[in-house]
């Protein structure tokens, strides 16, 4: 099973993709699953200290696990309105 | 309640009619329109990016709050997407009520939340360049150190 990941605004321009998917591993967690996609795109590394997390379309703190199947998107400073 | 993230031009008229209710005394009617300047600098046009099925999804849990929190008879929460030029309307926000008051208590409050929360970003397009914004009212900002929210 796949973890689909969604990028948006600044952070899908850095890494010039909005889409991709990891191959899950046991034990993952937002954090985990983030950190591998740093290894991957190290562009993104100044977006962390901003960004929050959604998990299956909710807001989702670091520690959460992030089970097979799930799509974990990357939220940079919303700016709507 | 009426929710939609669209790349279509919003429709005062339409969210009006899907608010009013017999006992609406009051209708306040928010439009965020675009400005041709920012910060000082002349901006060309924006560029709204947006997840929307979790935008329409945090849209309508604020939507729903503020009919409770207010007693409000309904609520309507719209966001455009895509390239917007100047003086066209980017969000809409309608609140019907029975009285004055809270459809303006309500409408400051919803515009207040949609800023913090709802996962929707705006590019500024000037002659010579392009920044997307972050949002001073952001939780992705709140969260950051505080050498990072400045500017």
């Amino acid at each position: 099973m796949e973890i689909t990941v969604l990028l948006f605004a600044s952070v899908a321009e850095k890494a010039g993709t909005r889409k991709l998917t990891m191959p899950s591993e046991p034990g993952d967690t937002v954090e985990r699953v983030r950190d591998r996609l740093l290894g991957r795109f190290p562009e993104l590394a100044s977006s962390v200290p901003t960004l929050l997390y959604a998990l299956n379309e909710e807001y989702a703190k670091e520690w959460e696990p992030v089970p097979p199947g799930s799509t974990l998107a990357l939220i940079p400073p919303v700016s709507g309105g | 309640m009426l929710i939609r993230v669209t790349e279509s031009e919003l429709q005062p008229d339409e969210a009006i009619a899907a608010v009013q209710t017999p006992a609406s005394g009051a209708v306040n009617l928010f439009l965020g329109v675009v400005r041709d300047n920012n910060l000082g600098r002349s901006v060309g046009y924006l560029e709204y990016d947006a997840y929307p099925a979790m935008a329409e999804r945090v849209m309508r849990e604020i939507a729903e709050e503020a009919k409770a929190q207010f007693g409000l008879e309904d609520c309507a929460v719209l966001h455009r997407t895509g390239r917007l030029e100047i003086g066209e309307t980017s969000l809409l926000v309608a609140v019907a009520s029975g009285h004055r008051a809270e459809s303006f208590e309500a409408g400051h409050w919803l515009v207040n939340q949609i800023k913090k929360r709802v996962p929707v970003w705006k590019k500024e397009v000037w002659d010579n360049g392009e920044a997307w914004v972050e949002g001073p009212e952001s939780l992705g900002l709140q969260q950051a150190p505080a050498t990072m929210r400045e500017g």
